[in-house]
């Protein structure tokens, strides 16, 4: 990272006496110092009110271990990690697997292809909450567009697909890679697109086409942002609201819900905050391990604009 | 000998003609497939988005029905909407100027905020900067719906609770680190030496900032904005938190409270979600290649 190098670069031999001052202040006049630190102050001051203050404040709220005893024993909660774990393995991984392979896809030539990836980007453009309670709506068993037709087209009779806990999990899960498909579809394309043609043509010329060009070639290549798009997706999927909030509710009898919205229910629904907090911060053995490592990852990576 | 030859040059134009054709049922296969995959594709995403249309354009009361295309297209629930016909929409426009209020802002504060900051680490370079893009880092990978329970006590505490600029203060939180990161990554491709000349020249940082610094940072400025922007229009979970009256709600949370109800009017709803999101597809479309470029982290070559 190139602010670490530049901090190392920049401290000249001490010829003058070191004062903390002179340290802090680096290569900068003193006037400069002023601005830097002028303009740095906006930020830290939001960092420290709006994120570090909440942070204390939750993990203070949170630490009675009596808090804990609670929580593991309520059936609610249980069922919630049991769905937080299939809606992260299978959500993330279905998801990635199919952006892979669609962002392959895409690379093919034509108009065709451009009109399809403008189709294709629209779960992405379309704000969660308009499709979220679209799909909520469809999946009604009664009056649901999809029960009328599977019966209309197929003659098949439509299940009440969000008042059985699998199904209705089936449904988030599902709703949840309709959604997010595209938006990793084109991050991978992208890292596709980056790929120099040479590299490509060598292959081919070496005999490497179809799925061993993929295997040998494409994907080593495609590994580091494959796994930095995992590991951002699982935390941003860790911290879903609204994709079971509006498909399932949580529903049917708080069987469907997920940390986040189990946290918000106890908060809110039945009055206990830090009952709420300590549903979100039973997820730190798994945030933790994942922040530090995106973090490692993310300082190495490079941004492309 | 010449009919050996003869033989050979025939069998490899038979094995040539073969492979001609072995090439050409591979081609028709591809295509075939291609077109198979496209239909597929196109029907599974458009789905739930036809479903949205097909039930705004159902006339009043007609939307417990089992047709599957429209059969009377009515604009009716449109027009309800937008002149506020349903007492679920009676501040409909007044919900639509916060949403559109709190999007500016937020973009405001994140733009300004994110650029000062990562001028100040990236370009004056001060000593121990670093520390506050790490933190600012950490910031992107925290979930913000875990910090959502003690932000609202503190809100609360404040009486800042049902405040529009409660919620921005949020969401600018959570969008400046984004912003920090892309504008320090993409100031890289700008020479330091250009700073370094202006000030020699004797320009303030403030003024490199304001006529050097901004002007060559417009692209990253205008990704980062669109991010920004679309976040604050999408997001749910603290506006719903935290405004209550009906009069400083945002579309999402009052669009959420038509589902209250045992009775909601389907038809009006999804009218009212096809407003909200016209906004941001259309910037989507429009941005689209600037959004995915800036969200391009890694890459193949990290």
């Amino acid at each position: 990272m190139a602010n670490g190098v530049s901090v190392l670069e920049i401290h000249r031999p001490a010829t003058r006496r070191h004062t903390l001052a002179r340290y802090l202040r680096g290569n900068l006049k003193g006037g400069e110092y002023t601005w830097a630190v002028a303009f740095l102050v906006p930020y830290v001051a939001v960092f420290l009110t709006f994120v570090v203050y909440p942070i204390v404040y939750g993990v203070w709220m949170g630490s009675e271990g009596k808090l804990y005893q609670e929580l593991f024993s309520d059936p609610i909660y249980q069922s919630s990690v049991v769905n937080t774990v299939l809606y992260l393995a299978l959500g993330v991984n279905v998801k990635m697997f199919l952006a892979l392979l669609l962002s392959g896809f895409f690379m093919r030539r034509g108009w065709w292809m451009k009109v399809l990836l403008l189709i294709f980007i629209l779960p992405w453009a379309v704000p969660q909450i308009s499709t979220f309670i679209s799909i909520h709506w469809m999946l009604n068993g009664e009056w649901g567009f999809l029960n009328n037709v599977l019966y209309k087209l197929f003659r098949i009779e439509g299940a009440y697909w969000l008042n059985d806990r699998w199904m209705a999990l089936g449904s988030v899960i599902v709703s949840h890679i309709w959604k997010w498909t595209p938006f990793w579809t084109l991050i991978l394309l992208a890292g596709r697109m980056a790929i120099p043609l040479e590299i490509n043509d060598t292959a081919k010329v070496d005999g490497a086409t179809g799925i061993r060009g993929f295997v040998h070639i494409t994907f080593p290549l495609l590994a580091n942002l494959y796994l930095i798009c995992t590991l951002l997706s699982t935390i941003f999927l860790l911290g879903d609201f609204n994709t079971v909030y509006f498909v399932s509710g949580g529903g049917p009898a708080n069987s469907t819900h997920v940390l986040g919205t189990l946290g918000i229910r106890n908060a809110f629904d039945l009055g206990q905050p830090r009952l709420g907090v300590a549903a979100v911060m039973s997820a730190l053995p798994l945030v933790i391990p994942l922040v530090i490592v995106l973090m490692r990852k993310l300082r190495t990576a490079e941004v492309q604009l | 000998m010449s009919t050996l030859a003869f033989d050979a040059a025939l069998s490899s134009s038979r094995a040539a003609a073969r492979a001609q054709r072995a090439v050409r049922v591979r081609r028709y296969l591809a295509t075939a497939g291609t077109v198979v995959l496209s239909a597929v594709l196109v029907v599974w995403t458009l789905l739930p988005i036809y479903n949205m249309v097909l039930v705004s354009l159902e006339p009043e009361g007609d939307v417990f029905t089992d047709h599957i295309w429209p059969r009377v297209i009515s604009f009716a629930s449109f027009w309800g909407v937008l002149s506020q016909g349903h007492w679920y929409l009676e501040h409909f426009w007044r919900q639509f100027a916060n949403s559109v209020y709190m999007g500016a802002m937020v973009t405001f504060f994140t733009l300004l905020i994110g650029s000062l900051t990562s001028f100040s680490i990236a370009r004056m370079r001060v000593r121990h900067g670093w520390l506050v893009s790490n933190a600012a880092l950490l910031t992107y990978v925290i979930p913000a719906s875990f910090l959502a329970i003690p932000f609202y006590r503190i809100m609360q505490n404040y009486g800042m609770a049902n405040n529009l600029w409660s919620v921005i203060a949020a969401l600018v939180a959570f969008a400046t680190p984004y912003a920090i990161f892309v504008f320090q990554e993409y100031g890289r491709s700008i020479p330091i030496e250009v700073d370094e000349s202006a000030r020699i020249d004797g320009a303030s940082p403030a003024q490199i900032y304001r006529s050097i610094y901004l002007p060559l940072m417009a692209p990253a400025l205008v990704a980062v904005g669109t991010y920004a922007m679309l976040l604050a229009w999408n997001e749910y979970l603290y506006q719903f938190l935290l405004l209550s009256s009906k009069s400083n709600m945002t579309v999402p949370v009052a669009l959420a409270q038509f589902l209250n109800s045992d009775q909601s009017p389907w038809n009006y709803m999804m009218a009212t979600a096809i407003i909200y999101a016209l906004p941001p597809v259309v910037i989507y479309y429009a941005f689209r290649r600037r959004m995915t470029a800036g969200l391009t982290m890694g890459g193949v070559k990290g």
